[in-house]
């Protein structure tokens, strides 16, 4: 089906306009009237009895109105417990607001002071007095499951939170016979998202009218709406959550914090607007963490190349509580779902043991488990490809699945539909010249210079569906309504459910919309991010706008033109199938000669309605709505092609070229699609190469600023070719899949690939991320 | 993170500003560029009572020449290193080795005698005065002093600077003719403190180097001079041979501190990797 | 001033405009300019000078505003990304920026602009590695770089 322009146009942001001028406007930009602000006392100990919290002196500061534990909020807000009705065997632990009477992890807020000034109460906290009892610590999570190791959570008798295994056929006996199995350890090491915006929220509670509002740096206000009601016991049609503008989130604001709602309780007990802005500090130890994973991983060739199948084993190092409202499980059951998926094979079985530990709890961070399960697939696949003489794209090609295998169901149990994996080899090879590069390769390697090539390829679990969330028990809204509002003067106002914190989507709904109508994309005006004016949706997140708040947007519109038309119809004494909109006006469909403006249609459906008989459907208010239905995923899919140095005196790694083949099927805006491929890439070099939590033998975090947590500069990045197939999804009439985290799920895969095929001549193997030198040196023992 | 409570004097002159030393004592601190200690002060890392902030004391930010040396002044700012003629012709491995240092932000207001005052031991300004054999020039309210700088930096953001001393000024022995110099370090991005550097001067004698001085960043507590590579290479030509028996040399005499990011062993390692790296490019 | 104080007069102007102020002196420069003049589009993002999201300039030069003390910019000409965007002289990176689609979430951009801006004053003609190097100093997170790259490349070339 064609759509008509706007969609697939590159077009640039509205939105950008007001940001690029210092207008834009984030939430530490609000000031509320007689406002206070948080600062909290947070556990310096990573497993700690609190014996008792004097506040006399801190309370007495300058400027403090009141100092809050956890006793002080009990009554004020409930306690949650992380769990997904899908996975029963999820230990959940009960979650306070601030910790209750035992501390669990390093920054775990264990008290709040609330004063004038941000300094004042940073002042006051120095002066809290918590007679702390240090307890033991687990911080490995092979430690945590030993049966003698200390408990994380006495209630569970243990520190296994969750466990899980996929089996399809028989992995046992298939790699009993099998001509190679290549076995390989992984640690991927844990990271967080490091959005350059803290977090942070002003919790605004009115006592006279029992109301609550919010202005938080977030992605979900619905979801948000929906905790804060249930948890502070306020009429939910009473609470408001609105997301201004978002400072980059990437994951890290879709969950709920326990210190962000502290704000909200705080407010609530004084009555009074509460600001908590989250400092750099801070987020390090209380943002949530990623990654943390050792993984065993195997995979069985046949002598020609064939994969026959693949067994995983995930340690999950996860923290001290399950997050919420998702679960913490996700990164593990993702993993055990999705390594070996772009292959043919038919043995598979995967396991994933989740431990908590007395660390930072740990969450969803752009492309969740995904990038560990490609990582570890694409490096078997390519050590495969050593052992047997081929090259790594002459293994893909003959084991990737192929246009005659779809629709099918993997191995790991995700439903896939027609996928493009040798139509992104092709284009990717029509870019490289794979063999020009082995020759210059070779060349290189004679002068010491240590040049590889590192391939991935990735499946993107897209949109998900509300199976996935609505079965497990969790208020999270999967599908999306978009509500449409003509006015008078002939401009539209839309509201999505879905969010915008850069990635553009704004626009990419206005663009369905002005496409779906008939107008100028510049007539339409798009609201997101209020819960309490526009329709519930679920935000972003997931890669999900497109996909879902775009088909919604696309029946609204579809709608509201044939309603325009309707009373176009009967004003100009015409049949609306005779009629279309184009550029903003009514024509004949045929002819294309205007034959009147939509604010002549405006103003009779709004101030003459009596003119349309009625029986004719004249609403110029119309919501669409988009709800899957029996696919829990949009599976996505890619290549990503990393060309680097491995300089093997410094081992230091400099990056020559990069590129990302992608098909997220239709594409509504190319130019936000491959922008956010090539932040995604940076974010996913950033845990490839630079990112990483370092902790000491005692679980105490070492590098918790921005001068030691390093994160990705423009000097050390490479510019990203960005090449598009679309392969649309058959579920939707727009027919586009997710997009936004494609370029974080493929980047640790490459760069892994890229370092070990630079180090061949060595004969080592590096099977840890982040790729930091001393790593690459001590595999090259040279240290 | 807001930095704690704290008092603030801005004196005039330096006279002023030893009285302030004098009256606060151990409470007080000096301000210059504030590139680190405004950061440590948000971080309430630095327990400072009093920031005696000296950027507005007239003659501490100019460079002047004189017969041997040139004078820089503390407060010159790490971009005028950069763009003074008197710099690039009589110290131009200062001038160089400003790239390395931060971002241009920081650069503008940073100043040489913070750095210096400071000593981090991954700073390029401390290892770039021991490599030149500078002087440091300081000022109490009795009278001035000056010490070299092979004296000046005395363990892990320890330097001779007393109490109440304020490091007012570089005196750098004029490059000669003869002069080579190089400087270079590893790190993981540019701008970042060095995770190793090496800055060198020397003098060309014919095909041999003599009274070559090879200072070390980033591999100890302080910069340092490394002793016996300096001695191998003392009056020989810079051959493959000799830099072999310099690296050799280097990675003997270095003992850098361990740590979590970053193992001794990798750190000494480096220091190999730079004198290897200098030495080829100045042979 | 010869007593130490906790509190400071200070005048200045900001943006071409005079402003008078009694300061806490520990009071940062970046805090003051978005909390008492509320002018919010320079942004704090980590307080200890590595991610850049604060740059002003400060007497024509740019500088981070958490490493700055309100009380220092007495006297001082400072300016901030509103009134380089009302003397409209940062125009065409903006309008090069929004082609580009140069930001994502926008929190890192007015010290983007400003900076990239500083740099075509001093470099008309920078390479691409060149600017890469003189933006080092600023994290961004949503956009990888390479956009901003392109449209600091576009005015250069443009020779605006």
């Amino acid at each position: 089906m064609n759509f008509q322009a706007p969609i697939g146009l590159p077009l640039p942001r509205d939105r950008a306009k007001r940001l690029l001028a210092g207008r834009g406007q984030y939430v530490d930009d609000i000031q509320l009237p007689r406002m206070l602000h948080l600062a909290f006392v947070r556990s310096p100990y990573p497993h700690a009895r609190i014996q008792s919290i004097d506040v006399t002196e801190a309370a007495a500061m300058p400027g403090v109105v009141r100092v809050v534990a956890e006793k002080d909020l009990a009554d004020v807000t409930a306690s949650w417990r992380g769990k997904h009705d899908l996975f029963p065997n999820l230990k959940a632990p009960e979650h306070h607001v601030l910790a209750r009477g035992v501390a669990r992890w390093q920054g775990e807020a264990v008290a709040a002071v609330v004063a004038r000034t941000r300094a004042e109460a940073e002042d006051a906290a120095e002066q809290v007095i918590v007679d702390w009892e240090e307890l033991p610590a687990v911080v490995e999570a092979e430690d945590a499951l030993d049966a003698a190791a200390p408990l994380v959570h006495e209630e569970f008798g243990d520190n296994l939170a969750f466990s899980a295994e996929v089996t399809h056929g028989d992995t046992e006996a298939a790699f009993q016979d099998a001509h190679l199995v290549i076995e390989r350890s992984f640690r991927f090491n844990r990271h967080t998202g490091v959005s350059l915006e803290p977090r942070g929220l002003i919790a605004d509670y009115d006592p006279a009218s029992v109301s609550l509002t919010v202005h938080q740096s977030h992605q979900t206000p619905h979801q948000q709406q929906d905790l804060y009601a249930r948890l502070l016991d306020i009429p939910e049609q009473n609470v408001r959550v609105i997301c201004p503008d978002v400072g980059g989130a990437f994951g890290l604001k879709h969950h709920l914090y326990p210190d962000e709602l502290a704000a909200c309780a705080v407010s609530k007990l004084l009555g009074r607007p509460v600001k908590y802005i989250a400092d750099r500090l801070e987020s390090f130890l209380a943002d949530i963490h990623c990654r943390d994973h050792s993984v065993t991983a195997r995979m069985a060739f046949t002598t020609e190349g064939d994969i026959i199948g693949m067994e995983v084993d995930d340690l999950f190092h996860a923290g001290a509580y399950s997050q919420y409202p998702r679960s913490s499980i996700a990164e593990g059951n993702q993993i055990i779902r999705l390594c070996g998926i772009p292959y043919r094979h038919e043995h598979y079985r995967a396991a994933v043991r989740m431990a908590y530990l007395n660390k930072s709890v740990l969450g969803h961070i752009r492309s969740v488990g995904h990038p560990i399960a490609c990582a570890a697939t694409e490096q078997l696949v390519d050590l495969g490809a050593r052992q047997l003489g081929l090259d790594p794209v002459a293994i893909r090609r003959r084991a990737y699945l192929s246009d005659e295998d779809f629709p099918t169901t993997s191995p790991g149990g995700i439903a896939l539909e027609r996928l493009s994996f040798h139509g992104c080899l092709d284009r990717a090879l029509e870019r490289i010249d794979v063999e020009a590069f082995r020759r210059e390769q070779s060349q290189l390697r004679t002068q010491g210079i240590h040049r590889g090539i590192g391939f991935a390829t990735f499946v993107d679990l897209t949109a998900i569906g509300p199976e996935y969330y609505g079965e497990g028990g969790q208020h999270i809204s999967a599908q999306e309504t978009c509500l449409l509002r003509l006015e008078a003067s002939g401009g539209i106002r839309c509201y999505t459910g879905a969010t915008d914190q850069g990635q553009g989507i704004d626009t990419g709904i206005q663009q369905v919309v002005a496409g779906a109508i008939g107008t100028r994309v510049e007539d339409v005006k798009v609201n997101s991010g209020d819960s309490e004016l526009c329709p519930v949706g679920g935000g972003s997140w997931g890669s999900r706008g497109a996909a879902l708040a775009g088909e919604a947007a696309l029946r609204a519109g579809r709608e509201l033109r044939l309603n325009i038309l309707n009373i176009a119809g009967v004003l100009l004494q015409k049949s609306a199938e005779s009629l279309d909109i184009r550029e903003s006006e009514v024509v004949d469909a045929s002819s294309g000669a205007s034959q009147m403006t939509l604010a002549e249609v405006a103003e009779v459906g709004h101030f003459r309605p009596y003119m349309v008989p009625d029986d004719v459907s004249a609403d110029l208010t119309v919501t669409g709505r988009y709800a899957s239905r029996d696919r829990m995923f949009l599976p996505a899919n890619g290549l990503h092609v990393a060309i680097l140095d491995v300089d093997t005196d410094t081992g230091l790694i400099a990056f020559q070229r990069y590129l990302v083949v992608h098909d997220c099927g239709r594409v509504l805006n190319p130019l936000l699609v491959e922008e956010q491929i090539r932040g995604g890439v940076v974010q996913g070099i950033g845990g490839a190469v630079y990112e990483e939590f370092i902790y000491d033998q005692a679980g105490y975090l070492c590098n918790g600023t921005l001068a030691d947590y390093l994160v990705p500069m423009a000097a050390e990045m490479p510019d990203i070719e960005v090449e598009h197939l679309e392969t649309p999804t058959t579920t939707s009439e727009l027919g586009a899949k997710g997009a936004g985290e494609a370029g974080t799920t493929g980047a640790m895969g490459a760069v892994l690939n890229a370092v070990n095929d630079a180090l061949t001549p060595f004969d080592v193997t590096l099977s840890e991320v982040p790729l930091t030198p001393p790593r690459i040196l001590r595999a090259l023992g040279k240290i | 993170m807001k930095a704690p409570d704290f008092a603030y004097i801005r004196p005039d002159s330096l006279d002023e500003a030893f009285a302030a030393l004098a009256q606060y004592g151990d409470d007080a601190r000096i301000l210059a560029g504030g590139q680190t200690l405004m950061a440590l002060q948000n971080l309430r890392m630095a327990s400072v009572d009093v920031l005696v902030d000296i950027n507005r004391i007239p003659d501490l930010s100019g460079i002047h020449e004189e017969t041997d040396h040139i004078k820089i002044g503390a407060l010159v700012r790490y971009t005028a290193l950069e763009k003074y003629a008197l710099i690039e012709r009589h110290a131009p491995l200062l001038k160089d080795a400003v790239q390395f240092v931060a971002q241009p932000a920081i650069r503008n207001r940073g100043t040489i005698g913070g750095s210096l005052a400071l000593g981090d031991p991954a700073a390029e300004m401390p290892a770039c005065i021991l490599a030149l054999g500078a002087e440091l020039e300081l000022s109490a309210a009795d009278g001035t002093r000056r010490v070299a700088a092979d004296d000046f930096f005395l363990g892990l953001y320890e330097t001779a600077l007393r109490p109440d001393e304020i490091l007012t000024a570089i005196y750098v022995p004029k490059a000669r003719a003869t002069q080579v110099y190089a400087i270079d370090e590893i790190v993981r991005r540019r701008g970042d403190f060095a995770l190793a550097g090496l800055a060198i001067s020397g003098d060309a004698v014919g095909s041999s180097l003599k009274s070559v001085r090879m200072a070390y960043f980033g591999v100890a507590d302080r910069p340092i001079l490394a002793t016996s590579p300096m001695a191998i290479l003392e009056g020989q030509s810079l051959t493959p041979a000799v830099i072999g028996k310099v690296r050799e040399a280097v990675t003997g005499e270095l003992d850098p501190p361990d740590d979590p990011a970053t193992p001794a062993a990798y750190r000494r390692h480096l220091g190999g990797v730079l004198a290897t790296r200098l030495l080829e490019k100045l042979s | 001033m010869t007593e130490a104080m906790k509190t400071a007069q200070i005048a200045f102007t900001v943006n071409g405009e005079a402003v008078e102020a009694s300061v806490p002196v520990r009071r940062n420069l970046v805090d003051f300019l978005r909390n008492d003049l509320e002018l919010t589009g320079s942004h704090v993002g980590c307080e200890h000078g590595v991610c850049g999201a604060c740059t002003v300039l400060v007497d024509g030069a740019i500088m981070r505003g958490c490493l700055m003390l309100a009380v220092q910019a007495d006297g001082c000409e400072i300016e901030t990304i509103e009134g380089a965007d009302e003397s409209g002289r940062i125009a065409a990176l903006q309008t090069a920026f929004h082609r580009r689609n140069a930001l994502q979430c926008g929190f890192c951009t007015p010290a983007m602009l400003l900076t990239a801006a500083a740099l075509l004053e001093q470099n008309g003609t920078p390479t691409r590695d060149e600017v890469r190097d003189y933006l080092s100093g600023n994290f961004c997170r949503c956009t990888g770089y390479q956009a901003i790259v392109d449209a600091v490349m576009d005015v250069a070339e443009a020779g605006v």
